[in-house]
């Protein structure tokens, strides 16, 4: 296992080294002159402009503009938007914000997901399991942003129940825009657990497990459930990888700010130096998020060894 | 006196998208203490049906029993409570099945699943139930039982596994076991070992023995009494010595005749001709009457009741007589 996790995190380097390239490569690359608009109405000033070429090395050739930027990440300095603000500050701010909305989406994900899908999985064919196949037909045939401004529409300006913007983003606060990131995948979930509990449900281990004469609670409860989960919780630790990287749309309608938002406004101003630092910190969080699911799924089915 | 476990015509059937399969028509067997009985028939004749039914593990839907009782020290348990049956599995019944890897559950050690029922039914602490785990596991025999009781059935070879599913099955003294085909997914030296081990057990614990087959061999080494199933009926029921010595069924004869003999070198094997009959749709009559080299007009109109052929001794036959005397 050791020896799995340390080749692993060296494969990540390549591909950590990979990635960052190609987005520092894209983002500067982007058609059109960066310091447009900077200067409102007029063109930049040529001190203006010749100031911001040297503070991105914008002069060196591509490769050494990616190194110098590489050699400063190593160091901690993420450096400093075309305005001088600190890109690893901001991202310190948003990125706690992003992971508090990610883990409660996952949260709801995975209650309600998961015990609908058991819930119609080891009845099939009844009232319970054509309702959970259809709500999650009708859920994953919406996309987020129709769910989103619908439930902000409906509970935050008609009904009043909820407050149509996250003003303080407390775990609270971000129940309901959490409830939206997570129902699509909350429908593939329910899905997922409904065709692993189906299939689970006549194997010949559980008929052994009623054999011994256990109550049926603890043959579902502990055997059926503890296999059936196992592709669940892997594709759970996936999602929780992508909900960090930010939920673009959903931080967009309820104003929560969030990782996504800031990658989403820092794109639109043509922000180099912050959309490369926002992205160099998701792709190191995903690629840690895929090692973490890869751990588990051996500490989940014995079965699967990395010697 | 009661027997210990007896089935009593026992119907039952599936209902499928093509109609109702009846798979059991009527059978009934007992086994006493100390008794190995063997259930002998091709795939589909219903020697694993009734066995669940036995163990009140069928599938419903599809199956429904339609009639007939199971006994247990004379205790109906068809018309028994969902709660009285789960105390008799495993405590007064025990099964193991066919191919262990997939009968033991892969995500949890064969300790633990040895463990559960001591823990559950016997109220023991967690040390209590590894200890007589590892005690289970010496009993059938798995080396290194200490080490053994940690691994999961992966790692287990596939005799060893057989043998962690019999002790598993042995957790809480059960009188009756039943084996459903123990010894049909292992290889043949294996297999000899496995019903050694069997035997050995149920002497020493005075168990009754259901042991399912349709291994003529595995029959002739253990069983005391033999019945012979066939498209869900019993076809014939004989100590092991006299069936042997002479099958009082076409069905059990031509079973016999399709055994390869030593002293038959170099001759063609005798083999059935025909297929079973689907249970969608079974003969009327006698059921084997298509396949059966003796069949006349009356076996094709009239369901043969069961012959007494002295003690002890049935078979579903209306020449009974004849086939006895050769």
């Amino acid at each position: 296992m050791g020896f799995y996790v340390l080749r692993r995190l060296l494969q990540m380097v390549p591909v950590f080294l990979g990635t960052t390239f190609l987005i520092y490569a894209l983002v500067w690359a982007v058609p059109g002159d960066p310091f447009e608009g900077k200067c409102g109405e007029r063109d930049c000033p040529a001190s203006y402009v010749s100031a911001m070429r040297d503070k991105f090395n914008l002069d060196d050739p591509l490769v050494v503009q990616y190194g110098k930027y590489l050699w400063n990440l190593v160091q901690g300095d993420f450096g400093q938007t075309s305005s001088g603000l600190l890109v690893g500050e901001r991202i310190a701010t948003a990125f706690p914000v992003t992971l508090r909305l990610a883990l409660v989406a996952l949260l709801i994900e995975a209650v309600i997901g998961i015990t609908a899908g058991v819930v119609s999985g080891l009845r099939n064919r009844g009232f319970l399991d054509s309702l959970v196949l259809v709500s999650t037909l009708f859920l994953i045939s919406i996309p987020v942003f129709v769910t989103g401004y619908v439930v902000q529409l409906v509970f935050g300006l008609q009904l009043g129940l909820i407050s149509p913007t996250v003003t303080t983003p407390t775990f609270g606060n971000l129940i309901v825009p959490g409830f939206v990131l997570a129902s699509l995948s909350m429908a593939y979930v329910a899905r997922l657990s409904r065709a692993s509990i189906s299939e689970n449900r006549r194997a010949d281990y559980v008929r052994t497990a009623l054999a011994k004469g256990l109550p049926t609670r603890r043959v579902v409860g502990v055997h059926m459930l503890r296999n059936s989960l196992i592709p669940v919780i892997t594709f759970l630790g996936t999602d929780l990888g992508a909900f960090l990287g930010g939920a673009i749309v959903t931080e967009g309608i309820f104003n929560v700010p969030g990782v996504g938002g800031l990658v989403f406004r820092s794109i639109l101003t043509k922000d180099g130096a912050m959309v490369t630092g926002v992205v160099t910190v998701l792709v190191l969080v995903y690629l840690l998020m895929t090692l973490l699911v890869d751990l588990l799924y051996a500490v989940l089915d014995p079965r699967i060894r990395y010697d | 006196m009661t027997a210990l476990l007896e089935v009593e015509d026992l119907h039952v059937e599936f209902r499928t998208r093509d109609g109702v399969a009846r798979v059991l028509n009527g059978v009934g067997y007992h086994v006493d203490a100390g008794e190995t009985l063997a259930v002998l028939g091709e795939s589909g004749s219903g020697k694993s049906v009734t066995a669940q039914t036995v163990m009140g593990i069928l599938d419903t839907p599809p199956a429904y029993v339609m009639r007939g009782a199971v006994r247990f020290h004379g205790e109906d348990l068809l018309s028994a409570t969902a709660e009285r049956r789960r105390e008799v599995r495993g405590e007064g019944i025990a099964m193991i099945f066919q191919d262990a890897l997939s009968a033991l559950n892969p995500v949890f050690t064969v300790g633990f699943q040895i463990e559960e029922q001591l823990r559950l039914r016997r109220g023991m602490s967690r040390s209590e139930a590894r200890k007589r785990a590892v005690e289970l596991l010496d009993l059938v025999r798995i080396p290194h039982a200490r080490q053994r009781v940690r691994e999961y059935p992966h790692q287990f070879s596939g005799g060893m596994r057989q043998r962690a599913m019999i002790a598993m099955s042995l957790a809480l003294d059960p009188e009756v076991l039943i084996a459903d085909e123990p010894t049909t997914a292992l290889d043949v030296t294996v297999q000899a070992q496995i019903m050694d081990l069997l035997a050995e057990i149920q002497r020493e614990r005075h168990m009754g023995l259901v042991l399912i087959t349709h291994d003529l061999g595995v029959v002739a080494e253990v069983a005391d009494r033999i019945v012979v199933m066939y498209a869900g009926r019993i076809v014939e029921q004989a100590d092991a010595v006299s069936l042997f010595r002479s099958p009082g069924h076409p069905y059990t004869e031509a079973l016999m005749k399709s055994l390869p003999r030593l002293d038959a070198k170099g001759t063609t094997l005798d083999t059935i001709k025909g297929l079973p009959p689907s249970l969608l749709r079974i003969p009327p009559g006698c059921p084997f009457h298509p396949r059966c080299p003796r069949a006349e007009a009356v076996c094709s109109v009239d369901v043969p009741p069961q012959e007494r052929l002295g003690f002890g001794r049935t078979s579903a036959c209306h020449f009974a007589e004849e086939v006895l005397n050769g």
